[in-house]
């Protein structure tokens, strides 16, 4: 199978159930915000998904990084196709370009089997974003995970603790600017 | 400066007692260390701590060639090192878009069906003993030898194989191998009917498993359960089925479901998984097809010993394999195949180069003991081993 350019346009992905789902909820959600306004252009904008690429068969979607709990929330009850099985959780940090870190969820549908990634930006100084454990239980782990390694921080999280390292323990060892062998 | 330990644990009342389970336990398959607070024989709440077999691998990985990774990934879950090997290889693959071909696909589904074989043995095994069942681990161990040997045959090692490379395997299996695992493949089902003998109708064992530490479907999926335990609790899905990779859609094979969720159902499920990949050994057997073992890619693959010998070309490729490793693409794959506890996934970010730039493993024993606590509170002390045992936890995969 050689390797074909990713795609990146919104309209051409839109059969994928998650995309069609999320970019439904974001114009029910504008129109809503216009109708408030009387038709204002300038305030009816309001947009979950910020970016889309599809890529070696796999989806991604990127998520304005304040309204992630609320697109997991709407992608596990969507009913034709409901995300209700949160596979992953994790975070890519791309030291030292701004915004630094990545929070990667990897979807599945139980029922349809199909899957997605979100993906939400956050920056380097003080990154935190909103916990899915509301959404998943199974969230707890990672999120601890990637708290503790990368030291992203998920406000409302029931437990957040270091989970691998001691809890004396200095630094996140995942970040790209912490050193392989560690501090000596 | 000198900190005392925080208390484990505020006990609610003076009624209950904070217990530390492990890291030394017999039971707990490692270093698992379960805190339990127990009043009298009752568990009102367990907490799992990890992170004791911590080695950062997902760090290393980031310091390491493409192809260098392999040997590491062998060392997450241990006891299924074949299965890691494929997760990570296939991912890879996925990067470059590498076709594979059809002989080293059909070699890696029956090395990965015995690596299933051989694990669910090691549970079997240890997870009866922990109840009480002292002699079915001799019997698993018996067969565990066998599938070792075949392991030692095609990759000169035991447990950490590293035997699929990127873009194919190793080497070619040896002569005499197929006739061997045919043999073995032929003795099989009668073990697992003596296996089942001892268990599946010994009225000690159902006393000790049935209706114990159950785990509801809604409970199941919220709490990220994989595998077995997952189809214990009576969700139908099987990656090798329903996603299905390295060739698995050629193969006929039935999905244990039970509904039950206790520890029972998921020893049903496993146990009648040794006898579905034992079909698939001897189907994978008998249409293994002939061709070469490896990928026609001589920039990722390194070449044979006797072209490297005699063509210039194919010493070049094979040095610049070695000392600087091979480009892949820029993206980002994950990959995620059915390991014998449930869903191992290998998310793989390549910027370019040649040394990942992130390796993250979903490890399934990870999500899996997420599900302890819901089995385990409010049921006795005793029943939280058979729990341990039931969701089959390796630490390695727990703390990478």
């Amino acid at each position: 199978m050689p390797l074909v350019p990713p795609i990146t346009d919104i309209e051409q992905l839109k059969s994928h159930p998650a995309l069609a789902r999320l970019v439904q909820e974001d114009a029910n959600a504008n129109a809503a915000l216009g109708s408030q306004t009387l038709g204002s252009q300038a305030l009816g904008s309001r947009a979950m998904v910020q970016a889309v690429k599809f890529d070696r068969d796999e989806l991604t979607i990127w998520i304005a990084k304040d309204a992630i709990r609320e697109a997991c929330a709407i992608l596990r009850d969507a009913a034709d196709c409901p995300f209700n099985y949160l596979c992953d959780l994790t975070c890519v940090d791309w030291y030292p370009s701004e915004p630094r870190f990545e929070v990667v969820y990897h979807l599945l549908s139980i029922p349809q089997k199909e899957r997605v990634r979100l993906k939400a930006r956050l920056d380097g100084s003080s990154p935190a974003i909103e916990s899915v454990t509301s959404v998943w239980p199974s969230a707890n782990f990672y999120e601890r995970e990637v708290f503790d390694l990368f030291g992203v921080r998920f406000t409302g999280h029931p437990n957040l603790q270091r989970i691998m390292m001691p809890d004396d323990w200095e630094g996140h060892p995942l970040r790209k600017d912490y050193p392989v062998e560690g501090y000596r | 400066m000198t900190q005392f330990p925080a208390a484990v644990s505020e006990p609610d009342q003076d009624s209950t007692l904070v217990l530390n389970m492990g890291p030394q336990h017999p039971s707990t398959h490692g270093v698992l260390r379960l805190v339990l607070e127990i009043d009298g024989e009752t568990v009102v709440r367990l907490r799992p701590e990890i992170g004791y077999l911590h080695t950062g691998i997902e760090k290393t990985c980031e310091a390491k060639f493409y192809q260098q990774v392999v040997p590491l990934t062998d060392r997450i879950d241990y006891l299924c090192p074949l299965t890691n090997n494929l997760a990570y290889c296939l991912a890879v693959e996925k990067l470059l878009g590498l076709e594979i071909p059809p002989k080293a696909q059909w070699m890696r589904v029956l090395m990965n069906e015995l690596t299933r074989i051989n694990s669910h043995l090691v549970w079997l095994g240890t997870h009866a003993m922990d109840i009480g069942a002292f002699t079915v681990f001799l019997y698993c161990f018996r067969e565990r030898e066998d599938i070792l040997r075949f392991f030692e045959m095609v990759s000169g090692q035991r447990m950490m194989t590293s035997y699929f490379r990127i873009g194919g395997l190793a080497l070619e299996p040896p002569l005499g191998f197929f006739e061997k695992v045919k043999k073995f493949a032929d003795r099989f089902p009668g073990n697992v009917d003596e296996y089942e003998g001892l268990l599946t109708g010994n009225p000690i064992f159902m006393m000790r498993t049935k209706g114990v530490a159950q785990l509801s479907t809604e409970d199941a999926i919220a709490l990220g359960a994989s595998g077995p335990t997952l189809r214990g609790s009576g969700v139908d899905i099987d990656l090798r089925r329903d996603a299905p990779y390295s060739g698995y859609e050629n193969f006929k094979f039935n999905v244990p479901v039970r509904t039950e969720g206790d520890v029972f159902a998921r020893y049903l499920c496993r146990v009648q998984e040794l006898r579905e990949s034992i079909g698939m050994v001897k189907q994978a057997l008998a249409g293994m097809p002939e061709g070469p073992i490896k990928a026609d890619a001589p920039k990722v693959v390194l070449p044979d010993r006797e072209k490297m010998k005699t063509q210039m070309e194919a010493l070049i490729y094979h040095f610049k394999i070695i000392t600087e490793g091979f480009a892949v693409p820029a993206g980002e794959v994950y990959q995620a195949i059915e390991s014998p506890r449930g869903e191992m996934g290998y998310y793989i970010v390549s910027d370019g180069t040649a040394k990942p730039y992130r390796v993250h493993m979903r490890g399934p024993s990870f999500a899996n003991l997420q599900t302890l606590a819901r089995m385990c509170e409010g049921q006795l002390i005793a029943d939280v081993i058979a729990a341990i045992g039931s969701i089959d936890v390796i630490l390695g995969d727990i703390d990478r």
